[in-house]
């Protein structure tokens, strides 16, 4: 194992490792890349312009992740105190409620970069603030992004966080998402992919503080050859916290996707609650997907499930569509659709996300007009 | 006028043979009940009629005015003009009553503009919970609410015949009540043909059947008036299938 000239030091994992298991981490050449910028737009209305900080310091970085997960954490780490930072904080201020959310869109517009974008919320007590990261690029864009965004919320404040991923089809993604929930705290972190040719999240919500809750909701839906990849942690560590977890995912043409996800409750957590749903749907033969849910607890009185398919459609919710005279293409795009509506009623209902039904239909080969 | 005919239909699911040889025709306008114990194929029959897959047709026809329905799938046999309303109606998570009808009525060519007026109608005529046309179909709904939406969309969606499979398993007095009258209503106002499907007589207090035929072992072993509901009622069908 050799460390890549770009990063020092940065050795990248290989698909033996349990956590990199079904990845496309193999195919991966960082030398192929040179360290590279997004550009950046910021649409936050007057009530939240003041809190977001464009351009800030290094020493702002590590709320939520002091010390780097994994090697492309590390490489967003490296990127951040060098030429190349790119770091976007959202400051609250404490027992204030944001009623806009503060939007990101990040496009990448350059092939044969990586780029290695920050985003750090960071909520202080009893306030509430909604971010979304809507992250871009053309078709033809042949770049690596390896985005981390921390989150902390003080006590009792209420973060909502949405990324948004409509790369183009050349585009790889390797993301970090952190939370950390104080005490009585709401941590909501969101996923939407749609894009990208290989797109990987870690998402891991901690919960430090007592009575502490998070959830973590997605959609994904790849098709021809792309790859969606999850690797989710629920992990609570003080006592009366409570986690929900819901990724439903679609695979159409030859697209793979992977979930694995862990719910581990530590020794002090007890009173906790823990709850874990994967669904995925295999909308065509030549596609794939795997779902590994897993479990680790060290301390009695916990309330946990977790629940898992993989497979195509439902004979019978298509008979029964059916039989109200609904072509079958047509039942099908219903019931695919239906399956999604159950995550985007979830998501708030703010303007980025209320175009989002509409693409997945547009990904959609059945009933396709 | 029109008229659904059942010949010789020998069936069942892969491996065993249900039933063993329907004949039965039924005419616009006219409520025909099928009656029989657990076992008897009740189900099957409705099934393998509407195109529920699982099941095989071994032989037999099943025509709607001369055409041939076994040879359509199911969605074409709907859009013939025959309607299921299932025994326990399916979840479809997701996707609501009025995105269903939507869909259904474009597919028929008919027109959408009045639908949401429509739907506010017939759920008034049947007591239906207008908020439960926003949710998920069959999510979370209570026996009765499941079939106050069969029945709603069946009322909408105006087929020449109706199946209904064991309509009344699951429900409570009132919506018995409501779901029943309102098929009734059907055969009146739309000259809707209905074979129902029952193994109790309570619904065909409300839904009057013009016949009744008694299945046992896949096969009709009696039919008869009204009054062969009222005889079920007290010997049974030990006694009738004799």
């Amino acid at each position: 194992m050799s460390s890549i000239a770009l990063y020092p030091g940065v050795v990248l994992p290989t698909a033996e490792e349990e956590i990199w298991r079904y990845s496309r981490i193999e195919e991966l050449s960082l030398d192929s890349y040179v360290a590279g910028l997004l550009e950046n737009q910021i649409d936050a209305p007057a009530d939240v312009a003041g809190i977001v900080t464009q351009g800030a310091a290094v020493g702002e970085c590590g709320v939520a992740m002091p010390i780097p997960v994994d090697a492309f954490a590390e490489i967003n780490a490296i990127h951040c105190s060098g030429a190349h930072a790119d770091i976007i904080t959202v400051k609250t201020e404490r027992g204030k409620s944001y009623a806009s959310p503060v939007v990101i869109t990040r496009t990448l517009s350059v092939s044969g970069v990586l780029a290695a974008p920050r985003l750090i919320i960071d909520a202080a007590e009893n306030s509430e603030v909604t971010v979304v990261e809507h992250f871009l690029s053309a078709d033809d864009i042949s770049s690596l992004i390896a985005p981390v965004v921390e989150i902390r919320a003080a006590q009792s404040a209420r973060v909502t966080y949405i990324a948004i991923n409509e790369l183009g089809n050349k585009t790889w993604k390797i993301a970090h998402q952190q939370s950390l929930g104080e005490r009585d705290s709401t941590t909501r972190l969101f996923t939407v992919a749609l894009g990208g040719d290989y797109a990987r999240v870690r998402t891991e919500a901690r919960l430090v503080g007592i009575g502490a809750t998070t959830q973590q909701v997605a959609l994904y839906f790849a098709d021809k050859t792309q790859m969606h990849d999850f690797r989710t942690l629920q992990t609570h560590i003080a006592p009366r916290t409570s986690s929900d977890l819901l990724f439903k995912g679609a695979v159409q043409d030859t697209a793979k996707s992977v979930y694995t996800g862990l719910i581990r409750i530590e020794h002090e957590a007890h009173g906790s609650q823990a709850y874990q749903t994967n669904r995925n749907l295999t909308l065509s033969h030549g596609a794939w997907a795997e779902s590994v849910p897993n479990l680790e607890i060290e301390t009695n009185d916990v309330k946990c499930s977790h629940a898992s398919t993989v497979g195509p459609i439902d004979d019978e919710q298509r008979f029964y569509l059916e039989s109200r005279g609904i072509h079958p293409d047509i039942a099908e795009r219903l019931v695919v659709l239906g399956f999604f509506n159950e995550v985007l009623e979830r998501l708030p209902q703010i303007d980025v996300v209320s175009g989002l039904r509409a693409k997945v239909a547009a990904k959609l080969h059945a009933g396709a007009k | 006028m029109s008229t659904l005919i059942i010949e010789n239909l020998v069936a069942g699911i892969p491996g065993k043979q249900i039933l063993n040889g329907i004949n039965l025709t039924l005419n616009s306008g006219e409520v025909h009940a099928i009656m029989g114990p657990n076992g008897a194929g009740k189900s099957t029959l409705s099934g393998v009629v509407m195109g529920k897959p699982g099941y095989v047709v071994h032989s037999g026809s099943v025509t709607l005015d001369g055409v041939d329905l076994l040879a359509l799938p199911a969605w074409q046999r709907a859009q013939a003009g025959l309607h299921l309303i299932l025994q326990y109606p399916t979840e479809v998570p997701g996707v609501h009553l009025d995105d269903v009808i939507r869909e259904a009525y474009v597919s028929r060519g008919r027109d959408t503009s009045t639908l949401d007026a429509e739907i506010i109608t017939e759920a008034g005529r049947i007591n239906f919970d207008m908020s439960l046309v926003e949710r998920s179909m069959n999510v979370d709904l209570s026996g009765g609410e499941k079939k106050r939406n069969e029945t709603l969309q069946l009322a909408l969606l105006k087929p020449k015949f109706a199946i209904l499979d064991e309509l009344d398993s699951g429900l409570d007095i009132d919506a018995l009540r409501d779901c029943a009258r309102r098929v009734e209503a059907a055969t009146q106002e739309d000259n809707l043909g209905v074979l129902v499907i029952t193994h109790y007589a309570r619904l065909l207090a409300e839904l009057r059947p013009d016949v009744v035929h008694i299945l046992a072992t896949g096969k009709i072993v009696k039919s008869g008036g009204p009054e062969l509901a009222d005889e079920l009622e007290t010997t049974g069908y030990a006694g009738l299938t004799q």
